[in-house]
């Protein structure tokens, strides 16, 4: 069988198993649409909550950047894992033992106030609608590589699967349909990384193989090479990068407390039964997390050296074009792999520098994007490894834009709708309201998916610096201070959106050329600036609650009670 | 409230975050401090190939971050025992 019929099949197999999934878990109540009915086990949560977790940016994009960033691409491995370990320590207990649906409801509660709730749901939606247009891309390149369908097609395939387990079944679908994706994902991270260790190292475990010494006799370790033929080639060393200390600290942290503010991955811990399961369950999410993320950075220098050796030829001076192996011409047709024969010696050549620059020797530009998904065809694996990764590809994009939708449509139906507009309304209306929000939020998600807008990178920056300066000190205040106000954390809120979203803007829209170190405050990217945002909101909302009321006793009495354990019940409404 | 009295709500509250601070410590340590602080000091030593420096931004801070996140929840589940607020 070729590749495609493979491909179809697999790819095919997996949505004929989250259809029967979404048909078995169908949800009758808004308890089971928002919170699967609160009786998740832990085990099943964890993988669940790691496939949300891991959208197509991790599976697609997260090793191909490290592949080409080295030693600064860490900053995502650290910045994403370290914030689950915040998210875990210092939020999730509590939020579970809080008990209600949504990040925007704790807020609006612990804070008293309508004004606060509805910054959050602002804040919610903004962030998962960036966070799906991600998605959208990830789809369709998979599906326009691989099936060889237009990317339109693509995205409707796409939308119709989520459509059924979302719509349907709302997170009870969603959780179930996600242990299925990441046994998927898992396996299609794991199977071309052990192929590339062993083929390259010897090693089985890619994890021990990215360090150890090349197979091929030279005696050489890995990463060496890399070294080697990263600074012959103009670029910073791969395992040293070229960012600097304080702006790789920078967007490490704002990596970190954007990810432990993301509202689609706290709802999650809303799905376990007791407070004391949530903490297992999250321990039990970041090991399935860890195993794909401490694959990545060993398969981004296995494909590196792969990538380089392919284009270059082993001695380095470039290989014909008229005998380029046929990955380069399948990608070449999607747009993401574009060759420039500057010198015309009918001969490719890779190095640092741009191919439209006459001044570099850099001839083929190659889009990060791919590197997972080409690898398994620059090392030459199986046919079925390249179907399998295609399947994994679209089963991170599809659980994480799940996980997002079913945040917006709650957002919309229970904190808009039910808590601030329309109190009165039962809870089968609320639950068609939540159904007709996922279907219009499906729906918006997929003209993103094709017209994706040209700033989807930019906006990412976004998402994460928003989640960090707005939700992230609110809800740890929330919890660890009795004295923390509505004046004061409305306050912090804002101010800390408007300093990082003033920032992000100016550099990314008003003004791109002054984008660089020189300009930037402290040195600090806007990748990283969220960080610094995150200093203000703490900073005002404690200046700005010392001159205010003092905050209600029964708001003491809750926070007194989120801080106990006992009785979390199940999550209720309210 | 579940415990017995102010007192126990207090000592089991000020365990909490004695644990919480220990944990973010050793958090802090290996990400920001060995992985980026530290990364070249570390980088001239040797381990298994490795950069050391490099390792722990790559590798050796997620491993601890699963040993933090295992700690805390075996750690406190103990406490909510001790202090009876367990399920």
């Amino acid at each position: 069988m070729d590749v495609q019929t493979l491909t179809f099949l697999i790819v095919g197999l997996s949505f004929a198993l989250y259809i029967g999934i979404a048909v078995w878990a169908r949800a009758g109540s808004t308890k089971e649409f928002y919170v699967a009915g609160g009786g998740v086990p832990p085990l099943a949560n964890g993988m669940a909550t790691a496939a949300d977790w891991m959208s197509a940016a991790s599976f697609i994009s997260m090793a191909g950047i490290i592949s080409f960033a080295g030693y600064d691409g860490g900053v995502y491995l650290m910045g994403w894992t370290g914030g689950y370990v915040l998210l875990a320590l210092c939020l999730a207990p509590y939020l579970r033992k809080f008990g209600k649906f949504t990040v925007p409801d704790f807020i609006g509660d612990r804070y008293y106030s309508q004004t606060a709730r509805t910054v959050a749901v602002i804040c919610a939606i903004f962030i998962c609608f960036t966070y799906i247009a991600g998605q959208m891309r990830g789809v369709g390149v998979v599906f326009s590589r691989f099936l060889e369908v237009e990317i339109e097609t693509g995205v409707y395939i796409g939308m119709v699967i989520v459509f059924f387990y979302a719509v349907l079944g709302g997170m009870k679908g969603i959780t179930y349909t996600q242990v299925a994706q990441y046994c998927i994902l898992v396996f299609a991270y794991l199977v071309p990384a052990v192929f590339l260790s062993l083929m390259m190292t010897g090693h089985v475990l890619p994890q021990t193989g990215f360090g150890a010494t090349l197979a091929d006799g030279s005696g050489m370790h890995l990463l060496d090479k890399l070294d080697g033929l990263s600074t012959e080639l103009g670029f910073a060393q791969y395992t040293e990068g070229s960012k600097s200390m304080i702006d790789v600290f920078a967007i490490t942290g704002a990596l970190m407390v954007g990810t432990a503010g993301l509202p689609h991955v706290i709802v999650r811990f809303f799905t376990v039964p007791k407070v004391k399961d949530t903490r297992i369950s999250a321990a039990w999410t970041l090991i399935f997390i860890a195993i794909v993320y401490t694959t990545a950075p060993a398969l981004a220098s296995f494909a590196r050296v792969n990538m380089v050796d392919t284009i270059n030829g082993k001695e380095g001076s470039g290989t014909a074009y008229a005998e380029a192996p046929s990955w380069i011409k399948n990608w070449e047709k999607t747009g993401l792999i574009t060759f420039n024969d500057k010198n015309g010696d009918g001969k490719m050549f890779y190095s640092a520098g741009k191919i439209s620059d006459p001044a570099s020797k850099n001839e083929v530009k190659i889009d990060r994007d791919i590197i997972v998904l080409a690898t398994p065809e620059i090392a030459d694996l199986p046919a079925w490894v390249i179907a399998l990764v295609a399947a994994g590809g679209i089963a991170a994009a599809l659980s994480t834009t799940a996980g997002l939708l079913l945040v917006i449509s709650t957002s919309v139906s229970h904190d808009l709708l039910k808590r601030t507009l329309k109190p009165d309304i039962s809870d089968k209306q609320e639950l068609r309201a939540a159904r007709l929000a996922a279907v219009v939020a499906i729906t918006i998600s997929a003209y993103f998916g094709i017209n994706p807008p040209g700033f989807v990178a930019s906006v990412v920056a976004f998402a994460f610096g928003l989640a960090a300066s707005s939700f992230f000190p609110a809800i740890i205040m929330g919890i660890f201070s009795k004295t923390m106000n509505k004046e004061g954390a409305i306050a912090g809120m804002i101010s800390g959106i408007l300093f990082t979203i003033g920032y992000i803007v100016y550099f990314k829209f008003i003004s791109p050329d002054l984008n660089s170190a020189e300009n930037w405050l402290f040195g600090i990217s806007p990748e990283g600036i969220g960080l610094i945002g995150m200093l203000v909101n703490f900073v005002v909302a404690v200046a700005v609650q010392k001159v205010t009321k003092e905050i209600p006793k029964d708001v003491i009495d809750m926070v007194e009670s989120i801080r106990s354990p006992k009785g979390s019940g199940e999550a209720h409404a309210h | 409230m579940a415990f017995k009295n102010n007192e126990q709500a207090k000592a089991y509250w000020s365990e909490n975050l004695s644990l919480m601070f220990k944990l973010l410590a050793i958090w802090f340590l290996v990400s920001f401090g060995f992985g980026i602080l530290l990364v070249d000091v570390l980088n001239e030593i040797r381990f298994f190939g490795f950069k050391l420096g490099f390792w722990f931004s790559q590798q050796g801070a997620i491993y601890t971050f699963v040993a933090l996140i295992i700690v805390y929840a075996m750690k406190m589940n103990a406490l909510d025992k001790k202090y009876g607020v367990d399920e």
